[in-house]
């Protein structure tokens, strides 16, 4: 188990490697002079203006900045924007509600994703099944910027039970913008669980926890579902990863300061160091609970193998 | 959904005899099309398919009113029988703009999925037949473009664009899109690599190109086929998504996006302005990702 692990860790370090360098040789590509923009109207001498493009190693190649960066990095300092302020200290700030705004979002998924499902696997092509799989299809169509839309015509304004837009309002200001980020993710769920259920039906195990007379309730309860929510589980995991990322266009819709909009925010104004350093914050997020995910299910499934 | 009959319980896989004799004749294929053809649904999906194509290629057959045309005397009005979607902010006739907007959805989504299917039948089946330093090389390039989310790398790449096009929208979709679709391949070749008609066809002396277009990828293209259809859905909401935030296309263009990102801030008192186009655009991720389901259903005999 030790070494699977070590194993999986040293793989993601070139990946690791090749997407931030990704990010970073596009976002050193961005037209436009950082230094000069900062100054705005202002005038801004020669001198200055080299001190800073020194200060911020913008005089060396691509190559040498970018590992001048990671070595930064590995002391947890992801740099600073051109007004000097620490990118971790942005992290900082808008960590926390992403984070708030990723968990409602995850509570949807695995609450209501999973009853769905679980309800629409037991009596397949019932009424509830039929239900289950127009609606998940439907949910999945409508693009995510849509449904925040037609989220917050109908439950914030035509309804008025629920905040439409920011976080002024504590907890029930996250609501609308989990659901509707949840959404797709819930429809999947949704659909996994059931596919995933009616398979492990067919088994033989349940076969035989049927014929040893058990009661169906504890044939589906304890021998079926357990099993079925392994790849469920694996989902989970990894949409949660992406979930704390952030979510650039929910956030966008719903007023959200969140990590997405910082990114966004960053590109727009072309603040490379900003962006670099989010994104590789997300990348890290992205792949620890991929790993996470990978270690979870050779847990959870003994067929798997560890070497 | 519709022909199955209603008392089939899950636990008993009898009932199947009557479709297996019906089913014991013809490939996969025309075993797929017998199954897809009698459901109204895969009707359902391909009418409205056709209608968007028919839509991008000539507006003019759905609507005469030029889309760039503002009468200010008649802006911000309701839908009417004149108006069927209502008037935007400019006076501008909200169904001819969803109609003409057809074309920028439709054209990217065939750019983008054909150059990615392309993409990842060659590589993928290369790197899935060769195996070793091939496979390698090719598996790990790809996680590291698997590793940046499409919107966040859009957002960056798109940025590097002075001018924005179709054809811009295009290239990023189809650097950040390939490689769910090259692993899907790869597997595919990798699960029939080791077959023995493959070892018959290569005894036989048969090259390497030919085993892999004659022997392997007819027999491992099925779940590309069915992801391909979906994405062509997924694309359509992306270049939506990414204009709508303002990195994609730019007035004075037409598309689903830049109407929808228009009718912001005014979706509570125009809601139709919204209602619309955003039901067009759904629904034509709609067909494009039932119909992959369709498909999913009719390859796949373990479902019936």
């Amino acid at each position: 188990m030790g070494r699977y692990i070590i194993r999986r860790v040293l793989q993601l370090i070139p990946v690791f490697i090749g997407a931030t360098f990704l990010i970073f040789a596009m976002v050193f590509a961005l037209p436009g002079d950082p230094i000069r923009a900062l100054a705005g109207e202002r005038s801004q001498s020669e001198s200055v203006r080299e001190a800073l493009r020194e200060e911020y190693n913008l005089n060396d190649p691509l190559p040498v900045q970018y590992a001048k960066y990671v070595g930064g990095l590995a002391k947890g300092d992801f740099g600073a924007d051109f007004r000097g302020r620490p990118v971790s200290d942005t992290i900082k700030q808008r960590v926390p509600i992403t984070a708030r705004l990723a968990l409602v979002a995850f509570l949807f998924e695995v609450i209501i994703g999973v009853a769905a499902g679980m309800l629409a696997g037991i009596r397949q092509r019932g009424f509830f099944d039929s239900l289950v799989l127009i609606s998940t299809l439907t949910v999945i169509s409508i693009p995510i910027f849509v449904l925040g839309f037609l989220a917050q015509i109908t439950f914030g304004l035509r309804l008025g039970i629920v905040p439409v837009a920011g976080i002024k309002q504590g907890w029930v200001s996250y609501i609308l913008p989990g659901l509707v980020l949840g959404s797709v993710s819930l429809a999947y769920v949704a659909r996994l669980t059931r596919s995933s259920l009616i398979d492990n039906l067919k088994a033989d195990y349940v076969r035989t926890a049927v014929s040893k007379g058990l009661s169906s309730r504890r044939v589906v309860g304890v021998h079926t579902l357990r099993n079925s929510l392994i790849p469920v589980v694996t989902y989970l995991g990894i949409d949660l990863g992406a979930l704390l990322g952030g979510a650039i266009i929910t956030e966008s819709v719903f007023n959200i300061p969140g990590v997405g909009g910082a990114v966004f925010d960053g590109v727009i104004r072309q603040e490379g160091t900003t962006v670099v350093g989010l994104t590789t914050f997300i990348i890290i997020v992205y792949m620890g609970m991929t790993l996470l995910v990978d270690i979870l299910y050779a847990v959870l499934d003994p067929r798997i193998r560890y070497d | 959904m519709t022909d199955a009959p209603t008392t089939l319980q899950p636990l008993e896989p009898a009932a199947d005899d009557e479709d297996e004799d019906q089913l014991r004749y013809g490939s996969l294929s025309a075993d797929a099309w017998r199954q897809l053809r009698r459901r109204p649904l895969f009707w359902l999906c391909v009418s409205i398919i056709f209608l968007l194509i028919v839509a991008a290629i000539v507006p003019g057959l759905f609507t005469s009113i030029d889309p760039q045309l503002g009468d200010q005397r008649n802006n911000l009005q309701s839908p009417s029988a004149e108006h069927w979607f209502g008037t935007d902010l400019q006076g501008r006739d909200q169904y001819a703009r969803v109609v003409h907007g057809a074309r920028v959805s439709i054209v990217v989504a065939f750019v983008v999925t054909l150059s990615t299917a392309s993409i990842a039948i060659v590589l993928g089946s290369v790197a899935g037949y060769f195996g070793g330093l091939v496979d390698a090389v090719i598996s790990r390039i790809t996680d590291v473009w698997f590793a940046i989310p499409t919107v966040l790398g859009g957002i960056v790449m798109l940025q590097l664009f002075e001018q924005r096009t179709i054809g811009t929208l295009c290239l990023v979709l189809i650097v950040f899109g390939w490689t769910t679709k090259l692993r899907l391949v790869r597997s595919a070749v990798v699960a029939v690599r080791n077959a023995d008609y493959i070892d018959a066809a290569r005894a036989l002396g048969a090259s390497h190109r030919r085993i892999i277009t004659r022997h392997i990828l007819p027999n491992a293209l099925t779940p590309l086929v069915v992801y391909t259809a979906i994405t062509f859905g997924v694309v359509i909401a992306a270049e939506a998504a990414l204009t709508f935030i303002g990195v994609g296309l730019r007035k004075p263009a037409v598309s689903w996006g830049l109407i929808i990102s228009d009718s912001r801030g005014r979706i509570q008192t125009h809601s139709y302005l919204l209602l619309f186009p955003g039901m067009i655009l759904s629904m034509a991720v709609f067909s494009f990702i039932l119909l992959g389901d369709l498909l999913r259903d009719a390859f796949d005999p373990r479902q019936r």
